[in-house]
């Protein structure tokens, strides 16, 4: 079931479409979703189709064609690395093993204490601050070197608010 | 009108075309995968690029619309060398391993690179793998490595099948065509996405392996397993039916097949196939020679004529019989001397038959049903009855026309309803007369006192375009069957409309024009089976699924003396049977069948009858010789049918016209009443015994529906098992919930062995906890 406030919080976004276009709405209802649980499961894809009244496969290939929706748990704090063209040259490779190695996983896994998760992004149209990643989709950190990710780890593991909302 | 010019060649074509449709029309051929003309355009596999005078690139040629003076090149430089990309681009991740591809020799993707593409691949890098799906037991999805996302198959489902179930999952390399979690394709239309996918990822299950395209030798052949009268193409090997296509029929079926009739087949080589004569001595069956098990026929039937008498003789036959076989039916009873024989097993209510003159059929073309603005469907499980039918009147739901349904359940039928009213079955008659008289006062300016809904019905009716009532398989059957017909006559004629009957079988009209109905003397199908016959014979009837009262139709087999079974199947007729005669089914005959809209398509045998089975037509003709009768000596189902249509101008017969007919009130019984359906896949002998469709959701387990609010009265979980009762018959099946249905009504499906010891289709049941 979809909580209250992601019902409220598509009947708002129904509003900026015309009522023969609720479909509109679907990469929002799936952000809601995401935001709230921290991923969107098969069963929130089926009960978005219902709300909005669209084909349950046509939320998930909307869900399965962006890359920023998580479709599994991917820890309370996602770090989504670039991995494109400026930050390789940046050093993003070191930032990788760096990270890798502090947390004990690897691309798509998650820490065993589900506190973090690493995914591979595309360019986040930041490369000044390269090489970067995001925590959870919303705060971008960039210029990283090994002391600053350890600072984020430290400050995230210590319950800082990163990028939680 | 717009003139173009392809390829030197000058085409005048309407505005709003694409250049792929115009050169089409102008016998032009462009190479394509992802363009298919039912469907919309999609413009993703750039096969069909094309060099347009001015343009600076090569266009699609399936998503670019004509313009006045456009000039086309399909084989320019320009456009060779653009097709010859592509052609190369769509190999690079497609195995390249034709002979072992079940589609290898029917692939449109091999056809197209021997015609357009590199002798060699210039990629030698890892392809990609996608893993393969489980869709279900009829479409394969076991090789989508083969797959060039063309979407065809998920445009299919969301525009044709009209429900989404086939999708494009991820994005660029990974896409992938898939099912939401993994769940099965449903449709009753599902085949189609095994014709529409140009490559081998989509294959039919059943046929998988089974023979290459150009080892089959092709029959042109009629479906029997619904009143549309679809054009078959029946393929065969080594005198077996190894697959059912469509043929194109813009008029009947478009380009389309269901799955009923794509699948079917497999249940022509049944274990259950009736291969020798046999007849019951001392309770025990025994093979004979076909002499001898007709010497006991006639000689069975003659005895009962003698003594008892003519008319204490029963014929029976399904309405998917072929039409001669019917006429030769009847004509054998009536040279016995007895009036009794009907082909409307399922029919309840026969108070129309001396009140109509025609023969009840559809009422219009089928390809008129494309052009309606507003239909009233009564008493119809439109999608599951008549798949392709429901698919014509939802492509003109999208174009525009109103479609209003009154009924006994809500089924959902993938099409936007304008209006409905769903009532229980003894307020169907009380719905339609409210609609009437809803435009009675609509049309004369009389102050309404209809409900709302039959207002809304009305007004849509009356918009004054075109107008049909559609009376369905329910409302034939339907105890009160004159007084719909009737009231849908009134209706029509107060919408200036059309008004018919959607044939529940093959021969749902032919059964008439043979004659197969009683005469004034003889008695219906209800009546052969309420005041028992002595002696019976049926023809490709299974007395338990296939009448209106199983239990009434079981206890009068069982009471008489002489059953005379011709049948494809060894079934349940072995418990109350004398005579088992072998017959063939119709890949196995020539024979014809008048569809619903009053065609005579007539049809070969694709393959010679299986073991010892002979045409049933050849079977009744040595009957009526045994029995010295006059006028049973035709040579070819030809002569038989060019016999029984001698004279008949077909057109000029159909007519649903029904003057005054009694209002029969059927009695409030109380207590709760039944709703049947014959599911999709029960409908006849040769269905019920193919494994794939057996194995589809369609032909689940039959369960007892009913409102949740009614299960809460009789303290019944969904899930549980209930008993519910008929007569003396009951049957243990589960209760599921369906808000959708009206309050008093229980639906359970009949036709299916878990409720052929049930009752009537209509009327009281019961139902109590297990
Ligand atoms: S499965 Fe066949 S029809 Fe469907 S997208 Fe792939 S190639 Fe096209
Ligand atoms: S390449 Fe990494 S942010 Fe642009
Ligand atoms: S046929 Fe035109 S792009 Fe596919």
């Amino acid at each position: 079931m979809l909580s209250d406030q992601i019902q409220a919080n598509i009947e708002r976004e129904l509003k900026k479409y015309p009522a023969d276009q609720r479909q509109s709405a679907v990469m929002a209802a799936l952000r809601f979703v995401q935001d709230e649980k921290g991923w969107i499961a098969p069963e929130d894809m089926a009960d978005i189709a219902a709300y909005i009244g669209m084909p349950q496969m046509a939320v998930f290939e909307v869900a399965t064609f962006y890359h920023m929706y998580k479709l599994k748990p991917m820890g309370e704090y996602t770090l989504t690395v670039c991995t494109n063209l400026s930050c390789q040259l940046s050093g993003v490779n070191e930032t990788l093993l760096h990270l890798k190695n502090k947390l004990g996983i690897g691309l798509g896994e998650i820490t065993a204490d589900g506190k973090f998760g690493l995914r591979e992004g595309e360019c986040m149209g930041a490369c000044v601050d390269a090489p970067m990643f995001t925590i959870n989709n919303k705060k971008l950190c960039g210029r990283l070197t090994g002391e600053k990710i350890d600072q984020i780890l430290a400050e995230l593991s210590a319950g800082g608010q990163g990028g939680k909302q | 009108m717009i003139n173009i010019e392809i390829d030197g060649k000058r085409i005048e074509t309407e505005n709003g075309t694409t250049v792929i449709e115009a050169a089409h029309k102008a016998g032009i051929s462009i190479p394509h995968f992802c363009y298919h003309k039912k469907l919309s355009i999609a413009a993703n596999c750039r096969m069909c690029l094309v060099q347009v005078e001015k343009a600076p690139k090569p266009l699609p040629a399936c998503a670019t619309p004509v313009t006045e003076g456009m000039k086309v090149f399909t084989a320019s430089e320009q456009a060779v060398k653009a097709q010859k990309g592509v052609m190369e681009f769509l190999l690079v991740n497609h195995p390249l391993d034709c002979p072992i591809c079940d589609q290898g020799g029917e692939c449109m993707l091999q056809d197209m690179s021997v015609g357009y593409g590199g002798g060699a691949s210039r990629y030698h890098e890892e392809k990609r793998t996608v893993l393969s799906k489980d869709i279900g037991p009829l479409v394969s999805a076991e090789e989508m490595s083969r797959c060039i996302n063309c979407t065809r198959c998920v445009r299919f489902g969301a525009e044709i099948a009209g429900q989404m179930e086939m999708g494009q999952a991820f994005r660029g390399e990974h896409a992938e065509i898939m099912t939401f979690v993994s769940g099965t394709v449903n449709s009753e239309l599902s085949g189609n996405m095994i014709d529409l996918c140009p490559v081998g990822a989509l294959t039919s299950k059943p046929f998988r392996y089974k023979a290459r395209s150009w080892e089959l030798s092709r029959r042109r052949s009629i479906s029997a397993h619904d009143s549309l009268g679809t054009s078959l193409a029946v393929q065969t090997k080594n005198n077996h039916v190894l697959r059912v296509l469509p043929i194109e029929n813009e008029d009947i079926n478009e380009c389309w097949l269901s799955d009923k009739d794509r699948f079917a087949y497999e249940g022509l080589n049944s274990a259950e196939r009736l291969t020798k004569p046999m007849i019951k001595q001392d309770g025990k069956w025994q093979e004979v020679e076909w002499q001898v098990a007709l010497e006991y026929a006639a000689n069975g039937l003659r005895h009962i004529a003698n003594g008892a008498g003519a008319e204490q003789i029963g014929a029976l036959a399904t309405a998917n019989s072929t039409l001669e076989e019917l006429y030769l039916l009847q004509k054998l009873m009536r040279g016995i001397g007895s009036d009794n024989v009907d082909f409307r097993l399922r029919q309840s209510d026969f108070s129309a038959d001396d009140k109509q003159q025609g023969t009840p059929w559809l009422g219009m073309p089928i390809a008129d049903i494309s052009r309606l603005d507003s239909v009233l469907i009564v008493g119809s499980f439109l999608r599951k009855d008549h798949p392709l039918l429901a698919a014509r009147i939802r492509q003109a739901v999208k174009k525009g026309a109103q479609a209003n349904i009154i009924h006994s359940v809500d089924d959902d039928l993938l099409m936007k309803v304008a209006n409905k009213t769903i009532v229980a079955p003894d307020a169907l008659v009380a719905a339609l007369s409210q609609v009437a008289q809803a435009l009675d006062a609509e049309k004369n300016g009389k102050a309404q006192t209809a409900s709302a809904g039959a207002v809304a019905i009305a007004k849509s009716l009356s918009c004054g375009g075109c107008v049909a009532v559609l009376l369905g398989n329910f409302a034939q059957q339907h105890p009160q069957a004159a007084q719909l017909q009737a009231l849908a006559q009134q209706i029509a004629a107060l919408s200036n409309g059309k008004f018919g009957f959607i044939g529940e079988a093959a021969n749902s009209v032919g059964g008439y024009l043979a004659h197969a109905t009683p005469g004034t003397k003889g008695l219906n199908a209800a009546s052969m089976l309420a005041t028992p016959r002595k002696a019976y014979v049926l023809l490709n009837v299974e007395a338990e699924l296939d009448t209106a009262n199983p239990q009434q139709a079981i206890a009068a087999m069982q009471s008489a003396d002489l059953v005379i079974a011709m049948s494809a199947y060894k079934h349940h007729a072995t418990s109350y049977a004398d005579v088992l005669l072998p017959i063939a089914p119709f890949t196995e005959t020539s024979g014809t069948f008048v569809s619903t809209e009053g065609r005579v398509q007539s049809f070969k045998g694709a393959v010679k009858p299986l073991g010892e089975a002979r045409p049933a037509w050849k079977v009744l003709r040595v009957l009526g010789n045994l029995l010295k009768i006059s006028g049973f000596d035709q040579d070819t189902s030809e002569a038989v049918r060019d016999e029984a249509l001698k004279g008949v101008d077909v057109a000029a017969k159909l007519s649903n016209t029904i003057s005054a007919i009694d209002t029969n009130a059927v009695s409030a019984a109380g207590g709760l009443q039944r709703v049947s359906d014959v599911p999709i896949y029960a409908t006849d002998a040769v269905v019920r015994r193919s494994a794939p469709l057996q194995a589809t959701v369609d032909a689940a387990t039959p369960q007892a529906w009913l409102h949740s609010e009614e299960l809460k009265k009789l303290g019944v979980q969904v899930g549980a098992t209930v008993k519910v009762s008929q007569g003396q018959g009951s049957v243990s099946i589960a209760a599921a919930a369906d808000d959708k249905l009206p309050r008093g009504v229980v639906r359970v499906a009949a036709g299916h062995a878990a409720t052929a010891a049930l009752g009537a289709m209509f009327g009281t049941i019961t139902v109590e906890r297990a």
